[in-house]
């Protein structure tokens, strides 16, 4: 080839139908998600607020301000429990949950498996305005089907979204019901990439069905679980809409999230300044926890 | 030995009935309540079901209340992001894959990373920005920020690396240009991917609640999820035609899943193992 | 060619000359109404417009819980109606965004529209900064709505008049039933503890309105009474949202007192059942010791008028209208809502209304909050220490110097302006 050809070349393969063909999604990306998270951390360092928003020379930049504040905001520390007791209890739960629902509905003798597979995921596909909507009545102090049957069972009734203590047990039992049926059908791939034979093998060696779980199943499935894991603490931290939808953050801020704080710094109180800062905060607890997570999976997996 | 194994079928059997029940029962009792007659839901002991089927209050949703309408902006508004969002996503995926440009992997790992950002952090400014747009309660503007997702790029990706070379670069040969490649000869072959990220597209711009609750202030473009909440408000007393409206809100999306199922699962699948 | 150009142009003058004639260009004044004032205005407007032609009405409907996060969010976002009902606790806020337009001068050149015949506390709470942002739409106090029936059997023949007598008549209806409640005070509600302040005398704020004073003797006063209430059992520590058909549970006698604004008026005659409508009164706040008018608040609507609208004049000619006497005693029909002119009180239905009597009375003697943009969030942290006393048990001194702390820290910025920009 001549030098002036190879250079069109080289353009051609550079910058050629490959870049067209990305540039449409990455500019959207760019401008839609890239930008706004760069103007977030420049808005973290201002007191953008209400009264910005009417006159813009009101705008002070403040440095670490914003972030000092936080540190020194009970609501925030308040939110930061809350938000790590629902990832923390409710995301175990919910995986551990998962994990069983997923063994059973592939255990070998279950007959009409894509039936129960599918009823087991409906709750993963409806609506969560529309889901709030009904546990809210479900969880009515005095008509609620569960407090019904609570009684039948000779227990006293339960205050779900009123009483401090059992209000965020109530939304993590919402979000289990919302999400089990995504991540069993994760575990159920996970489970069935698991070739038989080893099961085969362990049978003839003698093994009962926990060793086989316990020296098969699990260790096979970490990769999945360490998956499951992962996304789940990712979406759990985010934590926002149920608590929005159904005890706006009470009784007293205990179901309050550090996404319904942001949520209403920055949209109801319009400290868009603060409520940035808190995005950040956010963004660097939930970095931190997964690359945690993902050291703990390292490690584990490396061990004999 | 036979005996333990019916013992374990059907505890087996049994535990995946309670489960179900567990998964199904909310659906099943806001169902039965949205067919009941006024204050009949919250009477004491509960009743499970309606004396009488009662459509009074579905009638009242869709004439009195406007329901058509967010229906239809729902629909609209779904169906847009889920056509441009499959556009520029299999695009940009199948660029990904098999085509090279300047800081491909670079760029790729970038976004990987960037999923880990939780989408509130770039709420504020880009409903600022919109406004500079004037995109604020349009339908633009809720249909913008969801036009191209990462997630939707890495399925596609994953997918299309499995497009064996050759094909491609026999298409190549033959004097086909890149984009007749994309159209005629990629895209079909991505159909089960494409079926699934439809699916999640759909479902996801019809279940959007955060968002549209921002952006859209005029009540005759609100979703059917922002319209439920905004009924919540004003008729939170009136139990059995919350429960109308919110079987009105499900049922269009249950459907779209339960008709394509099969690939929204094989997607998640997909998606779960390369990752 | 020249010849076909000079007939177009002449075509066309005469199709101008000919639209003007016809077809005058119709202004739409976009109208946001909150709760259920949304549905009922929506019957006032075809009398609008017959007599205003050429001027459309279109009213959009939010529900209260929505309203303020709304309005912000069309401000920010630059959609803000031509018209909007506010909340008169609003008011300050939306004038510090700059948001509405004076409505002084429009006011002094109407014809309809003599102050003095609205009720003055209601009008002074339009005022920020000497200017006049809204006009009062309808009024809204908080009043006892009680169970004269279950009154009786406690062995009361009449409504309490002092803090003293009601603390006593609420005991003495507790104790005909123990599972019951006396008072239905919701917890996310910040007017009882703020209304028996006020009534003491607490100014809530202090230093020209950049500090919180929650921690004034009258204050802690107050607060005391309000926590007693709940300590002797005598309300139920519930939120609202927990409380899913209130009507039901008055009808049910879950509760005999409430203390709630007019529009509850219609509501209780709407949807309580008919035996009960005879059973139940309302009567004008209890004061703290005898011999003097109880207070409350100084609340309401307002309508006001988006400084952004690009129909300003036919937006003001809605509002006027609106206001009229006639329209006022109108909408008092449509909604169970107050009229705050006097002279539609004069409408021989609400005259003869014995359930608005003790809203006449409540709003000779009302009284205003703060008019301070930071006001809503002000009361929100209020709720939160209402909560923490109530539902933890966290002892008054802690709340309350907690509650200063936050209030103070709110107030930041504007005691930055007010040092920086006076």
């Amino acid at each position: 080839m001549t030098r002036v050809s190879a250079r069109f070349a080289w353009c051609k393969r550079r910058f050629g139908a490959g870049f067209w063909f990305a540039l449409p999604a990455l500019s959207l990306i760019a401008l839609f998600f890239f930008v706004p998270v760069l103007t977030a951390l420049a808005l973290s360092f201002t007191d953008f607020d209400i009264y910005v928003l009417g006159d813009f020379s009101t705008l002070r930049f403040v440095g670490f301000g914003n972030y000092i504040r936080i540190m020194h905001d009970p609501l925030f520390w308040l939110a930061l429990r809350n938000t790590f007791y629902f990832v923390l209890i409710g995301g175990s739960l919910s995986v551990v949950f998962s994990l069983a629902v997923a063994l059973l509905v592939n255990h070998g003798l279950v007959r009409a498996r894509g039936l129960f597979r599918t009823l087991l995921f409906l709750p993963v596909v409806t609506t969560l305005v529309a889901v709030a909507v009904v546990w809210r009545y479900l969880y009515h102090q005095r008509y609620g089907a569960f407090n019904w049957l609570l009684e039948q069972f000779g227990m006293d009734p339960i205050d779900w979204l009123g009483d401090i203590h059992w209000a965020m047990p109530a939304i993590i039992l919402m979000a289990v019901w919302k999400n089990f049926g995504f991540n069993m059908i994760i575990f159920i791939a996970g489970l069935q990439s698991i070739p038989e034979r080893l099961y085969e093998a362990a049978r003839l060696d003698g093994a009962g069905s926990w060793a086989q779980f316990r020296y098969i199943t699990l260790p096979l499935l970490f990769p999945t679980f360490l998956f499951v894991g992962v996304i789940t603490m990712i979406g759990y931290f985010q934590l926002f809409a149920e608590p929005y939808l159904m005890t706006q953050g009470g009784p007293s801020n205990h179901t309050l999230s550090l996404g319904l704080l942001m949520f209403n710094e920055g949209f109801r109180w319009w400290n868009m300044g603060y409520a940035s800062a808190l995005a950040f905060v956010l963004f660097i607890i939930i970095l931190m926890v997964t690359l945690i997570q993902a050291g703990v999976g390292k490690i584990v997996r490396t061990r004999p | 030995m036979n005996l333990k194994k019916l013992f374990a079928g059907i505890a087996v059997h049994a535990a995946l009935v309670v489960v179900a029940f567990f998964a199904t029962g909310p659906l099943l009792w806001m169902l039965s309540a949205s067919l009941m007659p006024d204050m009949e839901a919250t009477r004491m002991p509960p009743r499970l079901w309606p004396e009488t089927i009662n459509p009074a209050h579905y009638l009242r949703l869709f004439s009195q209340l406007n329901l058509l309408r967010y229906m239809g902006n729902s629909f609209i508004l779904a169906i847009a992001v889920t056509v441009l969002s499959l556009l520029f996503n299999s695009l940009a995926g199948y660029a990904f894959a098999k085509l090279h440009f300047a800081g491909r992997t670079a760029i790729f790992r970038g976004l990987m990373a960037a999923m880990v950002i939780p989408g509130q952090v770039a709420m504020l400014p880009l409903f600022l920005m919109l406004r500079e747009m004037g995109l604020v309660n349009t339908y633009l503007g809720v249909i913008v920020p969801g036009m191209a997702s990462i997630f939707g790029i890495f399925l596609i990706r994953q997918y299309a690396r499995s497009i064996p070379d050759a094909l491609l670069d026999a298409a190549r040969i033959d004097g086909a240009c890149e984009w007749r490649i994309y159209w005629s000869l990629v895209l079909p072959l991505c159909r089960p991917i494409l079926v699934t990220m439809a699916v999640f597209s759909f479902m996801g711009s019809w279940n959007d609640f955060m968002w549209p609750l921002i952006i859209l202030t005029d009540d005759s473009l609100y979703t059917l999820p922002v319209a439920l909440a905004s009924l919540m408000g004003e008729h939170a007393q009136d139990v059995e035609l919350m429960m109308a409206g919110a079987v009105i809100t499900l049922l269009p999306v249950m459907l779209v899943f339960l008709s394509l199922q099969r690939f929204y699962i094989q997607g998640l699948i997909l998606g779960s193992l390369k990752g | 060619m020249k010849k076909i150009l000079l007939l177009l142009v002449v075509l066309s003058a005469q199709s101008f000359s000919g639209c003007r004639e016809h077809a005058a260009p119709v202004v739409v004044v976009n109208f946001w109404a909150l709760g259920r004032e949304g549905e009922v205005v929506r019957q006032l407007v075809p009398e609008f417009e017959r007599t205003h032609p050429g001027i459309k009405v279109k009213v959009q409907q939010i529900p209260w819980s929505a309203a303020h996060e709304k309005l912000l969010t069309s401000f920010a976002g630059r959609v803000m109606p031509d018209v909007f009902q506010l909340g008169n606790t609003w008011l300050p806020e939306f004038v510090a965004l700059k948001a509405i337009h004076p409505l002084g001068e429009q006011v002094s050149r109407s014809n309809d529209l003599p102050l003095n015949d609205f009720y003055s506390g209601i009008v002074d709470s339009n005022r920020v900064e000497s200017g006049l942002y809204g006009i009062p739409w309808y009024v809204d106090t908080r009043v006892l709505f009680y169970r004269k029936d279950l009154l009786t059997q406690a062995g009361f023949n009449r409504p309490p008049a002092t803090w003293e007598e009601w603390m006593d008549m609420m005991e003495h209806v507790k104790r005909l039933d123990s599972a019951r409640y006396a008072l239905l005070i919701p917890m996310n509600e910040w007017q009882l503890p703020v209304i028996l302040g006020l009534q003491l005398g607490a100014h809530l704020l202090k230093d020209n309105n950049s500090r919180g004073d929650f921690e004034s003797p009258e204050f802690r006063r107050a607060f005391r009474f309000y926590r007693e209430i709940f300590r002797r059992e005598l309300a139920p520590a519930l939120a609202e949202s927990q409380i899913a058909n209130l009507y039901q549970e008055f009808a049910n006698s879950y509760f005999s007192m409430f203390i709630t604004g007019p529009w509850n008026i219609g509501e209780f005659r709407h949807r309580l059942p008919a035996w009960l409508q005879e059973r139940w009164a309302t009567a004008p706040m209890p004061a703290p010791i005898a011999g003097i008018a109880g207070l409350s608040l100084a609340g309401g609507a307002s309508l006001a008028l988006s400084a952004a609208s690009k129909n300003k004049a036919e937006a003001w000619q809605w509002i006027e209208f609106l206001s009229r006497s006639e329209q006022q005693a109108a909408f008092y029909r449509l909604s169970g809502d107050l009229p705050v002119r006097r002279s539609a009180w004069q409408d021989e239905i609400l005259a003869a209304d014995d359930k608005a009597a003790a809203f006449r009375e409540q709003l000779e003697a009302v009284v205003s909050l703060p008019r301070i943009p930071e006001w809503e969030r002000i009361a929100s942290r209020l709720v939160i220490a209402l909560e923490r006393a109530i539902r933890e048990g966290a002892s008054d001194d802690e709340v309350l110097s907690e509650l200063d702390r936050d209030v103070d820290l709110i107030l930041e910025k504007r005691r930055w302006l007010l040092e920086h920009r006076p």
